[in-house]
Formats: C-alpha cells, sequence, structure tokens
C-alpha cells in the first residue's frame, strides 16, 4: 500500500495558481525532497498531504484512502509535522512539547518517558534541555526539539517544512547528519520541502523539482547523480528548471 | 501553566461567594431616603421612632435621587421615605398644580399613601452671596432680570426637573445661562465667588451660618414643597399609626435647627434624630447606639468586597467562555465588543436607576452593573489574547492533530492568559471605583461614607470610605501582580 500520492490534485488562490493537477506517489519508507523557487508550490504540496491546504480539484490518497475533512486530528497524528524555526509552543518546557501528543494519545508516563529518551539519544538532545523553555534553546537544539515533537507518536509519514532553514550552517550539517541517522533508525515515508539544493542532495533518495504548480522533474538522486557527474548543485538546479521552461 | 495559581484563585473566589451568602431574617420595615441632610434626618427619625415602638428595621439611606426612591418604594424595595409634595407633583407624577386631595389619589394609583404631613414646607429657594445681594440691592428673584453678568450654577437635579432652572427663567425672564454643579459644593462656589447664583432649600440650616441670603420669590413660582412620609399602601397598619405621630411635628424653625446641627454642627443625622425624639416627647429615652468608625470600616469594606467579588466573578464566568466561543467569529467578536463598549458609555448612575425598575433595589442592581461594566475589559483583554496568538503556532497545533478543542485549551487560552489575566485586573479595579455608586442604590459598601460625607459636607465622612477603597485598589492590583507571578513563565509576562 502506498502511504501517500497525489491524485489530478489542484490549488488555485485568487491570485495565483499554486498547484496545477499534480498526480504523484511518494516512494514508501524514503526521504523525498521537494525543491523549487519560492512561490513555485512546494509548501502548498505539503500542506495538501496533512489537510492543512484543501485541494480544488482531485485528492490527496493517505494511506490508500482520500482525506476525510470532518474529521483530521486521527489521521494527522499519524503524520509527523516539523517547520522552519520549530514553532514551539513557547509556554511550554522542551519535555511538554514532545509529551503533549501522547499525553493526548493517553500513553502512560513510562512509555513517554521511554520515548523520551529514545528520541534524546537520537537527536544528540541533554537531559537538561528537555527543562528548558524554548527562548533558553539554541536555534538547533529548538529545531532537534521540534523534530522530536513530530516523531514522538512513531508517525507513518513525516512531513517538513524547510526544517533547516534557520540555522546556521555549521549546526546545519550537524543536524542534517543526526536526522539521517534517525531515518536510519526509524525508516518512514518522508517529505522534505527545501530550497536548498545542496541539501536535498545531501538527503533525500529522492527529488522533486516545482515550478509554477507543477513537478517538472521527477528522479532518483542517485540517477540525477549519475547523469550529471561532478555538476555543482545549483547549477544543476538552474539547468533543470530551465528543461522545464525553455 | 502551574495547576497551583488556579487553584489558589479559585479559592479566593469561592471565599469571596461565601462571604455573599448572609442569613436573612423578618422582613423588616425598610426605610429609604434621599441623599442630603434633610432627607437623612427625616429618614432616621422615622427609622429610630419605629425600633423604639418595637418594630425592625433596616436604613435604605441616601438613595440617588428622587426617580431612585420613588421607583424604589414603588417596587417594594423600601416601605417609606421622606418627600415634598411638590416634588411628586412636578417631578414625578408630572401634574403641577395638584391640590393635596388630588395628590393623595394620585399616589393611591401607584398603590401608594401619604399617611403623614411632617408640618414644615420646604420650598426651593434662589441664593445669592449676601455680599453681592447688598452691592447689586438685590432682594427677589425678578431683580435678578437686570444682572445678566451673574453667573449661574444649580444642582443637576434644579437643572433638569419640570418645575426648576428652565420655568424659573421663563416666568421671570432671566438672561443668566446655567450649569451644573454638585449640590454639596454650590454654597462654598457662592462664597467663594465663584458662582452668583445656586437653588437652595428654604430649611437648609447651613445658611443660617453662611453668608448667603435667599431671594423672594415675588412671582409666587415655587409651588408648594411640603415635606410628607410616603408609603406603600401595603404598609402594616401598627407602623402606620406609629408614624402618624409625627404628623405636624416639625416646623421649618425646628427643620433649620436639625439640618444646622447635621451640617455646620458635626453631628450625625442618627444622633441629631435622637435628640429630637426626646426634646418632642415622642419616645422616653433615644438613645442611639452608633457603631465605631473601626466597626464601619470593616463592615463596609466587607461589603464592597463581596459586591465587587461577585460581580467580577460573574463577569468571569460569562465573558470568558463567551470570548473563547465567538473569537471563531469575527464578525460575532466584534458585535460582542461594540455591546461591551455601549454598556460603558452609560454613566453609572442612568445605568442604575434604568436597573431599578427591573431588579429593584439593594445589592442587586448594583452587581449587575459592576457586573456589565466587568465584562468589556474581560472581553477585550481574552479577544486581543486569542488573537494575537502567533498563527503559525496554530497552525502547527492543527497540523500535528490537535482537535480545536485541544488546540484552543492547550495553546491558544494558556498564550491568552497573560492579556486575559491584565483584562480581569482592570475589571477589579474599575469595580472597586466603580462600587462606591452602589450607596445608591441602598447596597451600602465604601460608597456610603462617601456620598453620605459628601452630602453632609463631613470631610472625614468622605475619607472614611475614599481611603480603604484606595486601599482595596492597590491591594488587588498587588494580588493581581503576584497571582500573574504564579500562574505565568517569566517569559511571558507582559
Amino acid at each position: 500500500m502506498i502511504s501517500l500520492a497525489l491524485d489530478a490534485a489542484s490549488k488555485r488562490y485568487p491570485d495565483t495558481v499554486a498547484l496545477d493537477t499534480v498526480s504523484l506517489e511518494f516512494p514508501e519508507g524514503r526521504i523525498t525532497a521537494v525543491i523549487g523557487p519560492s512561490g513555485c508550490g512546494k509548501s502548498t504540496l505539503l500542506r495538501l498531504c496533512n489537510g492543512l491546504v484543501r485541494p480544488d480539484k482531485g485528492q490527496v490518497l493517505a494511506f490508500g484512502e482520500p482525506l476525510r475533512y470532518d474529521n483530521l486530528a486521527p489521521l494527522r497524528r499519524r503524520i509527523g509535522y516539523a517547520v522552519q524555526g520549530s514553532a514551539l509552543f513557547p509556554h511550554m518546557s522542551a519535555r511538554d512539547n514532545i509529551s503533549l501528543l501522547p499525553r493526548l494519545e493517553g500513553w502512560t508516563p513510562e512509555a513517554i518517558e521511554a520515548r523520551i529518551r529514545e528520541l534524546m539519544a537520537l537527536s544528540h538532545l541533554a537531559p537538561e534541555q528537555l527543562e528548558r523553555y524554548p527562548h533558553q534553546l539554541s536555534g538547533g537544539q529548538q529545531q532537534r526539539v521540534g523534530l522530536c515533537r513530530a516523531l514522538v507518536l512513531r508517525p507513518d509519514l513525516l512531513l517538513l517544512d524547510e526544517p533547516f532553514g534557520a540555522i546556521d550552517p555549521i549546526t546545519r550539517r550537524d543536524i542534517q547528519h543526526q536526522f539521517l541517522e534517525l531515518h536510519r533508525a526509524e525508516p518512514r515515508t518522508t517529505v522534505l520541502v527545501t530550497h536548498d539544493m545542496p541539501e536535498a542532495l545531501k538527503l533525500a533518495d529522492h527529488i522533486l523539482v516545482m515550478a509554477t504548480g507543477r513537478v517538472v522533474h521527477s528522479a532518483s538522486r542517485d540517477d540525477l547523480l549519475a547523469q550529471h557527474p561532478g555538476e555543482e548543485p545549483g547549477a544543476l538546479l538552474e539547468r533543470l528548471l530551465r528543461g522545464a521552461n525553455p | 501553566m502551574r495547576p497551583f495559581g488556579y487553584r489558589v484563585f479559585l479559592a479566593l473566589l469561592s471565599a469571596i461567594l461565601l462571604v455573599a451568602s448572609a442569613g436573612a431574617e423578618d422582613p423588616p420595615i425598610r426605610i429609604g431616603s434621599k441623599t442630603f441632610t434633610e432627607s437623612y434626618v427625616l429618614g432616621e427619625i422615622t427609622a429610630q421612632l419605629l425600633q423604639n415602638r418595637g418594630l425592625s428595621v433596616e436604613r435604605a439611606l441616601g438613595l440617588g435621587g428622587t426617580l431612585i426612591a420613588w421607583e424604589a418604594l414603588k417596587s417594594g424595595e423600601i416601605d417609606v421615605y421622606p418627600e415634598y409634595t411638590g416634588t411628586l407633583t412636578q417631578a414625578v407624577l408630572k401634574q403641577p398644580g395638584l391640590t393635596l386631595v388630588e395628590l393623595r389619589s394620585a399616589v393611591a394609583a401607584h398603590e401608594l399613601n401619604i399617611p403623614v404631613l411632617l408640618g414644615f414646607n420646604n420650598s426651593y429657594a434662589v441664593a445669592v452671596a449676601t455680599p453681592v445681594a447688598q452691592r447689586l440691592g438685590l432682594n427677589k428673584v425678578s431683580d435678578l432680570r437686570a444682572q445678566p453678568q451673574l453667573t449661574a450654577g444649580f444642582s443637576h437635579e434644579f437643572l433638569n426637573r419640570g418645575d426648576g432652572w428652565q420655568a424659573l427663567r421663563q416666568t421671570y425672564g432671566l438672561p443668566q445661562e446655567a450649569r451644573g454643579i454638585e449640590h454639596a459644593l454650590g454654597y462654598d462656589a457662592l462664597e467663594a465667588g465663584q458662582l452668583d447664583i445656586t437653588d437652595a432649600y428654604s430649611t437648609d440650616g447651613e445658611l443660617a451660618a453662611r453668608d448667603i441670603s435667599l431671594l423672594a420669590d415675588d412671582l409666587n413660582f415655587f409651588p408648594s414643597y411640603q415635606a410628607i412620609l410616603l408609603t406603600r399602601a401595603d404598609l402594616p397598619t401598627e407602623a402606620r399609626a406609629i408614624i402618624g405621630e409625627l404628623d405636624d411635628k416639625l416646623s421649618e424653625a425646628i427643620m433649620r435647627q436639625l439640618n444646622y446641627r447635621v451640617a455646620i454642627g458635626g453631628e450625625s443625622p442618627a444622633a441629631v434624630a435622637a435628640s429630637f425624639l426626646r426634646t418632642s416627647g415622642l419616645v422616653a429615652d433615644a438613645t442611639v447606639i452608633e457603631a465605631t468608625r473601626m466597626d464601619r470600616i470593616l463592615a463596609n469594606t466587607a461589603t464592597h468586597l463581596k459586591l465587587t467579588g461577585i460581580a467580577l466573578l460573574l463577569a468571569c464566568v460569562v465573558a470568558i467562555p463567551l470570548s473563547l466561543v465567538l473569537s471563531r467569529y469575527q464578525q460575532l467578536s466584534r458585535a460582542l465588543l461594540y455591546g461591551a463598549g455601549l454598556v460603558q458609555t452609560i454613566p453609572a448612575l442612568a445605568l442604575l436607576a434604568l436597573l431599578i425598575p427591573l431588579v429593584g433595589l439593594g445589592e442587586l442592581p448594583a452587581v449587575l452593573a459592576l457586573f456589565l461594566y466587568s465584562l468589556l475589559p474581560i472581553v477585550r483583554n481574552t479577544l486581543t489574547g486569542l488573537f494575537s496568538v502567533d498563527p503559525l503556532l496554530k497552525e502547527v497545533a492543527t497540523g500535528m492533530g490537535l482537535t480545536d478543542g485541544q488546540r484552543l485549551w492547550h495553546v491558544e487560552l494558556p498564550l491568552a492568559v497573560p492579556t486575559l489575566l491584565a483584562g480581569i485586573k482592570t475589571a477589579a479595579i474599575i469595580s472597586i471605583g466603580t462600587a462606591t455608586l452602589a450607596a445608591f442604590v441602598g447596597a451600602g459598601g465604601l460608597g456610603e461614607p462617601i456620598i453620605t460625607g459628601l452630602n453632609l459636607n463631613d470631610h472625614r465622612l468622605i475619607l472614611e470610605g475614599a481611603l480603604p477603597a484606595a486601599a482595596l485598589a492597590i491591594i488587588v492590583e498587588v494580588m493581581f501582580e503576584w497571582l500573574e507571578r504564579v500562574i505565568v513563565p517569566a517569559h511571558l509576562r507582559q
């Protein structure tokens, strides 16, 4: 069964077409990067996947079923979600941010504690950082907590919207590395929206290039690198986009 | 969010509620009065006479104006209050020129009686400072016609009533323009030369001690204002018989003297009433048991806290859930804000007067008015708090799989709490100030000494209410700061 697919989905805003009849299936258990210039519709595509945006035409299929827009919360708990700047709840400690969903799900305190310990080890968070409020953590630490929060329920799917966008380059490299570790430990179908081609090539198994609401190129990373050996990532993205709009 | 803070908050509120639920006993005879010295004294005389004859009595003295006293009597909130025939015909019934017999049947239509004519006529009079009168040769009201440069200031009631300033001005053809002034301040302004003309009562004791002259009503403009006791028709026979003994017992000279002793001599209306009842032979041994100042302050403060506490609690219980529900609908939230804002623009006395026909006199209209005034700050701040939550946080909460209710409870509400708390604090402090007006509807509280003191020109009495009220406001402010420290993490405080 395919976890996540779009079937001729379109979304139009008053002045732009954000998504124009897109059909695709995300490779099971793999990381798919969605890349393109700002305004290309990549964020809309991501938000279609957990129902934050509803398509005008076509449909979104999760776990083989069309989304039921009248009751999305149960489905969303099977879909982890993290965004740029982490958007941690400022009135909760890091621990409370992470444990909110399992508490609402009725997990026992022991189960929650065990899961948190697991995630801390994978994301290199120190125990004392758990008790801090978000504003007492560095940007990188906040991003790790945000990732833990998205993964705490062991979701089948993970949606990431530019999650490493607002972090300095050195920290970003660390977190990207830890993210891959996490993925290897708990492989799941992941959609990563980014505007950074090196990041896409580093993290993703599969690359979707978008422009003006359409997917203009879809290929596995290995194929891409084989077809364009040694090419600088930025130039490669330019070439792929140009190929779409000659 | 630490649950400890909530628990303290709830404990405080329930303590206030507990104080509120006081016990009730047999229905006593309720005596009202208006807010000037003479009315206080007459109310006290009536109350003490009934008490002396063994009846249980409750005082609602200092009701804020004729209409409030009249409505209170009609609705059965009080059983008797001192009134004047002229006030009834002109200001209440608006049928000037009624004879006493006609007046009796007119009030009978409202289920009311006039069993007692006290024996004096307290007419309105026009007052000027004596030096001004001498310099300009003013003896009668028509002399004012030739002095357009004189400034006039009248009590708000005289300025606006049917037989007041406008009619006087027309009858005499007076050229002066008048502005409103608190009656208690009129004489001071006259003597200080800030004002040349004001209204006075012919039995006003204060006139004797001041350099003020009354002008003769040479066109017989002012109707007769015979002092009466106005009662409900269902006043028990026994009580009716007792107050009947007051018939024709007070001359203008006696009344002026009694007024003088309160207004200038600084005696309390209760003490003066007792001494009158003794010297007139109505009671053998009238002694007033007056509460000590400290007792009074404590009792008034407790009442004040009770009124504001209940009103605030009610406002929270209504405004917060309402705002939470309506925050989802922009248009409705705006309508709610406008509605609450509209209430805020109604002057407190007007609001009280509007409420009396609906809910009667006493604590209910006071609590209701305070409740209505508390709505706006709480609604506004709750909505502002909710609307100012970062939209990204709301979207992430939804995207994570929180239901609308969970998002509200775990994310939006906690983030709105600092603003919400500030709103409740504002409402509390406004209420403490506004609750001083509760005395006008007989609800007591710290406004009672303030209003009585203002009307009797007794500064110590004013301070007896004003200082505890100020202290209360400061204590509440500090309490809310502490509450905020307990509930809200430091980085989210405003």
